[in-house]
């Protein structure tokens, strides 16, 4: 439930086309995912993404979150075309860095269509590339990040330290009332980082912990859907904790869900209406006037904590080039007055419901 | 010195008051003069500057554009360039001048990826009207995006279709929104890479890749780098550099103009001087009584140039003002190219130019300046005791006699008109031109003197005095004399060029015309063309007995100059000179050699071709050998062509297509009823052009006098110079003798008789004028035919006299001196002649 790729998607004014198509492949449930197979890419299915996110810290000590993303889409044109610069595969990446000496979020983009090398998504394995930007997953079964932005470059490397987190029902994963509304979902939590990161004209080299989520789909969300909160987090006894809940006009849940796996391994199941987001403190940004519920208490069957930003701002405002605005930040898990674990929030449709 | 200053000005004034028409007319042949230089400029400026603004806007942030002609080059050029170090954005176009059924000109349409463009050129990237957008408007197969004046153009807007034409067929688009930001009066078509390439039949090429550098990257390493990626035929150019190239296209022509308004100014300059000439001599006893009055000389010089400086401001500031009008005129009616074709597509608007307009201000006052300069010093430095007396006018004139410098002038024209161009420009050539026309009017005088002065006795009592006349006081008859030479000699000159151009392009169009019926599926290079079966279809239509084919494509063999077109076409290589104009002998392709090729005489000029050379071209990302077999005259393109066998030309490119088609008939079978059945046959046929060998010589005879129509106003202007000159001089010349008509009628020669010697003096002297003219007009031709025109354009022409114009124009032109001549003077016949005659004595 990652909503950057899906900006980059409204700048092409696609949102609105979002009914089922008879080309694309369903999502259906008892589809056992294969790997490696299934790192890689699905390019028959409409959208697919893999999404970065983590926690690192300086040398220094000082944190920093980021998030690096890869998507993938395939518009329902082109096809049939022999041009080799059909656009029949788009690809699309955004990398983001929240620097509290900083206090906003520093981002750039790519874009491009699939084709001549220049910009591809492998099948066989996780190994996506625009240009000099790449993610790819090697048979050591470790993950290289590679950003070169103006402003903003990533060199790291991502060590898998538990075993692949299969969402939903065995990868299946539900997004709305009706059962089409379904994506494939596993995640990789607690990926030990390392590497360098530049900005603000200074290289550093970093430690810290990711999360890795790749979502295939052709069809996602409900019609009624403005928007959604979605939040990940690296307990920090080993645990993993996915929660979403998504909203309708009048910020009702249309559809909840967590999933929560203890660091032994063993998952915990939760109940749909065991799941409550509580806004806790609003921040309004100074930018769009959009007050986001930065702070936030999760309630996830016995677990109980509140949500606090690495900053306030982590705003991403992206009208001038994918049109949207969206908060994706950094948080910790306070549970009392004790941390629990380190992760990310993603709130959308707070500027302006999302036209779906 | 106060009583005196004012007394001057008061004589000054009061000549301009007393001769309004006379000093008028040396206003507005200056006004001509700096009207049409400027007029020209503005045109020019407008054009020019629009298509840079058009190259910058569609180049955008690129530092470089990679460029190959309408055929393109492999799009797999473009992922090694994307990869260059130092690239920070590559972005591939393809760029298609699609044609539109039922439009004479093609739209160009760029084919662009959305996602590269973003960043290179963000002008190209549209704005979606909402209702018309649908879902994915900048990468849909049949989505395009279209400039401001592409949609005033089609009077199109967002949400309509737009039809276009691949081959014969026709396939609809439809508008998605606005090009906001290209330069707003480019007619330009945006559409996704991927569609064109499709539509246009044009997978796997591209033509042009712009990139943008990273900041630091060694710009002359990265080039030689790039070049070494980049196949035969494609060049690299920053949007400096394809400025200035597309401007260099227009520069011959645009000089030529220019010269043209140059040589109206230096005929208002010529005006400016017989007017000024005679008004010093006429004034010679006033000036003289200034001088005894203790007015200093160079007091008295500045008084003289002061008039001439207020008419040369006065025809400054009305040219000024009549070529702003000219020039919006002219492009509002003709476009910016002035009818030669070099800036298709390109709407400009005209903006004052400041530092352009005071040149040519400037250059307006300058010739009225030095147009008085010599009567002025002449004025200042006859001693005043001597000029107060009466007779002593033909004594100013005494200077005019000299003709060394006529010779010396005339020898350095004929030395420079063998110079070759300097910098594509014939520079020379003008420059030879000036002298011989300068040279040639100094010698005048003289020339006058020796003529005149042997004229036979005769009893006829107006023919003697008009030939005692002429012979006595050859110095005044000189200024009219020189007048009506400098305006004919001009138009001679101009005639001869214009009529040789045409008798040789009509003769050209018969060996260029061969067939009885030619279709043409569109512009060459454009999205048009007939397919194999089209071809096929057209062959085994009843009527035709034979038809031939040619495909046009552009080819670039060298980056600092235009393409020159490559025309595939079936040629009998023992006899070409039945299908193209060959100039000199052709050769015969040896078994052994190299394929033949036929080329344009601009490719001699230009690239140094010669007959049974051997060339290398660069086809279909190739170096491929040729042996140049025949040269020809080709009337059609400047910039150079080259004629292949159209079975060479489809086995090296694999391009089958044709753009043209040319048909024989079998006897009996009209050609409207060919014509029609061809119109049902075609898919489409009713979108292909038919023509009549007829229909084509009649236009393109029409596109020649519209590119010369320049010149005809030109000719125009120059007769009614010449005529104006001739009422000057002598409306000048009888106020001043009007005490010698006075004494005529005083010992009993009559008003008749009197009217009858000026009628004879007008005539008498424009025959000479005329035959002068004739002369010097035809050499001045020569230059222009020999050496101008095959400079500029690259093309020669035969010698062609348009004897009846001429001695049309001859014969008014000495009628009308009469007359004038025989008016101007009827004035000083009236009574107060004879007061005058007593006033002076």
């Amino acid at each position: 439930m990652r909503i950057s790729g899906w900006a980059a998607l409204l700048v092409l004014g696609w949102v609105a086309a979002f009914a089922a198509l008879p080309d694309y492949p369903r999502v259906l449930p008892g589809r056992a995912l294969s790997f490696p197979r299934d790192h890689g890419a699905h390019p028959e299915h409409r959208t697919e993404w893999w999404y970065v996110t983590g926690w690192l810290e300086t040398n220094s000590g000082e944190p920093l979150g980021f998030q690096v993303t890869f998507f993938r889409s395939k518009p329902d044109i082109g096809q049939g075309n022999p041009s080799r610069f059909a656009p029949d595969q788009l690809l699309f990446a955004h990398a983001a860095l929240s620097d509290p000496r900083i206090g906003y979020l520093i981002h750039e983009q790519r874009s491009a269509r699939a084709g001549f090398g220049l910009a591809e998504a492998e099948q066989r394995d996780t190994d996506v590339h625009i240009d000099d930007w790449s993610l790819k997953r090697g048979t050591d079964d470790h993950y290289q990040i590679s950003i070169k932005g103006r402003e903003l470059q990533f060199e790291l490397t991502l060590v898998p330290t538990q075993p692949i987190l299969l969402q939903g029902d065995a990868g299946y994963s539900r997004k709305g009332p009706l059962a089409s509304e379904a994506s494939y979902y596993y995640s990789q939590p607690h990926l030990e980082v390392s590497g360098t990161e530049s900005h603000d004209g200074h290289s550093r080299s970093v430690k810290g912990r990711a999360w890795i989520d790749h979502e295939w789909s052709s069809t996602m969300l409900a019609k009624e859907a403005v928007g959604w909160d979605w939040v990940g987090i690296n307990l920090d006894d080993g645990g993993a904790l996915t929660a979403f809940r998504i909203r309708d006009s009048a910020g009702r849940a249309l559809w909840t869900h967590a999933s929560r796996r203890r660091g032994d391994g063993t998952k915990v199941a939760i109940a749909a209406n065991a799941v409550n987001l509580v806004p806790i403190r609003r921040w309004r940004s100074p930018r769009t006037g959009a007050r986001y519920p930065v702070v936030m208490h999760v309630a996830v069957g016995d677990l109980s904590f509140d949500l606090v930003p690495l900053q306030d701002d982590q705003e991403l405002d992206a009208r001038t080039s994918t049109g949207n605005v969206y908060w994706e930040g950094a948080v910790t898990a306070v549970g009392g007055s004790k941390a629990l674990g380190r992760g990310y929030m993603e709130l959308t449709g707070y500027f302006r419901p999302l036209r779906l | 010195m106060k009583p005196l200053q004012s007394m001057v000005s008061t004589m000054l004034l009061g000549e301009v008051r007393a001769h309004p028409a006379r000093n008028a007319i040396a206003v507005i042949a200056i006004a001509i003069g700096v009207a049409m230089g400027y007029a020209v400029h503005l045109i020019n400026d407008a054009a020019t500057g629009e298509f840079s603004r058009t190259v910058r806007s569609l180049m955008g942030n690129a530092d470089l554009e990679i460029r190959g002609t309408a055929a393109g080059f492999s799009e797999a050029v473009y992922p090694l360039v994307a990869r260059l170090p130092g690239v920070e954005a590559a972005s591939p176009s393809v760029v298609v001048e699609a044609r539109l059924p039922d439009r004479v000109e093609p739209l160009n349409i760029i084919g662009i990826d959305v996602f590269r463009a973003a960043i290179v050129q963000p002008a190209l990237i549209g704005r979606p009207e909402a209702q018309a957008a649908g879902a994915l408007p900048f990468l849909e197969n049949n989505a395009i995006f279209l400039s401001p004046s592409a949609m005033d153009w089609l009077g199109a807007k967002p949400g309509d279709p737009l039809l276009v034409q691949v081959g014969l067929e026709v396939r609809t688009l439809w508008i998605k929104g606005t090009l906001a930001a290209t330069g707003a009066s480019q007619r330009l078509g945006v559409m996704d890479i991927g569609a064109a390439q499709w539509l246009f039949s044009r997978v796997g090429t591209l033509q042009r890749i712009d990139l943008s550098l990273r900041p630091g990257t060694n710009e002359v390493e990265f080039r030689s780098r790039l070049s070494r990626l980049l196949p035969v035929g494609v060049d690299v150019g920053t949007p400096t550099e394809t400025v200035r190239r597309s401007s260099d296209l227009s520069r011959a022509y645009r000089v030529n103009l220019t010269v043209l308004a140059l040589v109206a100014l230096f005929t208002g300059a010529f005006l400016v001087f017989s007017n000024q000439a005679l008004a010093v001599i006429r004034r010679r006893g006033q000036f003289g009584l200034l001088r005894v009055l203790g007015l200093k000389r160079s007091e008295l010089l500045r008084f003289i140039l002061a008039e001439a400086t207020l008419q040369g401001v006065l025809g400054a500031a009305l040219g000024l003002g009549l070529g702003y009008l000219v020039a919006s005129a002219t492009l509002a009616w003709a476009g910016g190219d002035l009818g030669a074709g070099y800036f298709k597509g390109v709407v400009p608007s005209i903006h004052v130019d400041v530092e352009a307009a005071l040149f040519f201000g400037l250059l307006g006052l300058a010739c009225a300046v030095l147009g008085s300069l010599a009567p002025a010093v002449e004025a200042v430095r006859a001693p005043p005791a001597r000029a107060l007396r009466a007779g002593d006018e033909e004594a100013a004139m005494q200077g005019m006699q000299t003709i060394v410098p006529g010779f010396v002038a005339i020898a350095l024209a004929i030395a420079l008109s063998f110079l070759p161009a300097a910098g594509g420009l014939p520079i020379a050539g003008y420059l030879a031109i000036a002298l011989l026309l300068t040279g040639g009017i100094s010698l005048m005088p003289r020339l006058a003197r020796i003529i005149f002065g042997r004229l036979p006795g005769t009893p006829n009592i107006p023919l003697h005095l008009a030939a005692t006349q002429l012979t006595g006081a050859p110095g005044r008859a000189a200024i009219g004399l020189a007048g009506i030479l400098a305006s004919f000699s001009l138009m001679v000159a101009m005639a001869i060029m214009v009529a040789s151009f045409r008798t040789s392009l009509d003769q050209w169009l018969d060996v260029a015309l061969p067939a009885d019926l030619y279709l043409r599926a569109g512009t060459p290079g454009d999205s048009a063309y007939f397919s194999l079966n089209d071809q096929r279809l057209i062959s085994l239509t009843p009527g035709v007995l034979r038809a031939e084919y040619q495909r046009s494509i552009p080819l670039s063999l060298d980056p600092d100059r235009p393409p020159v077109t490559l025309i595939g076409r079936s040629l009998d290589a023992a006899n070409p000179g039945s299908r193209i104009a060959l100039v000199g002998a052709a050769r015969r392709p040896l078994a052994n050699e190299a394929p033949p090729i036929w080329v344009s005489e601009a490719m001699v000029d230009l690239y140094g071709y010669s007959l049974g050379s051997q060339v290398l071209l660069p086809l279909a990302g190739k170096r491929i050998a040729f042996t140049v077999s025949g040269i020809w005259r080709d009337y059609a393109r400047q910039h150079g062509t080259i004629v292949i066998d159209r079975q060479d030309f489809t086995r090296i490119t694999g391009d089958a297509n044709a753009n043209e088609a040319a048909l024989w008939l079998l006897p009996g079978s009209g050609q409207a009823a060919t014509e029609k059945l061809l119109r049902q046959r075609l898919p489409n046929g009713d979108h292909v052009e038919y023509y009549s060998p007829g229909e084509i010589r009649e236009r393109s005879l029409k596109i020649f006098d519209r590119s010369f129509a320049v010149t005809y106003l030109l000719e125009a202007v120059a007769i009614v110079i010449g005529l104006a000159g001739i009422v000057v001089s002598f409306g000048g010349q009888a106020l001043l003798r009007s005490r010698e008509f006075g004494m005529l009628r005083h010992i009993g020669v009559s008003r008749r008789q009197v009217g009858a010697m000026l009628a004879l003096e007008g005539a008498l002297l424009a025959l000479l004028g005329v035959v002068a003219g004739l002369i010097l007009g035809g050499a001045v031709a020569l230059i222009l035919i020999r050496v101008v025109n095959p400079q500029s354009f690259h093309w020669t022409m035969d010698l062609h006299f348009p004897w009846q114009l001429i001695s049309a124009v001859a014969l008014v032109l000495v009628a009308a001196s009469a007359v004038t001549a025989a008016w101007a003077g009827r004035r000083a016949m009236g009574s107060e002649a004879v007061r005058a005659v007593r006033e002076d004595w």
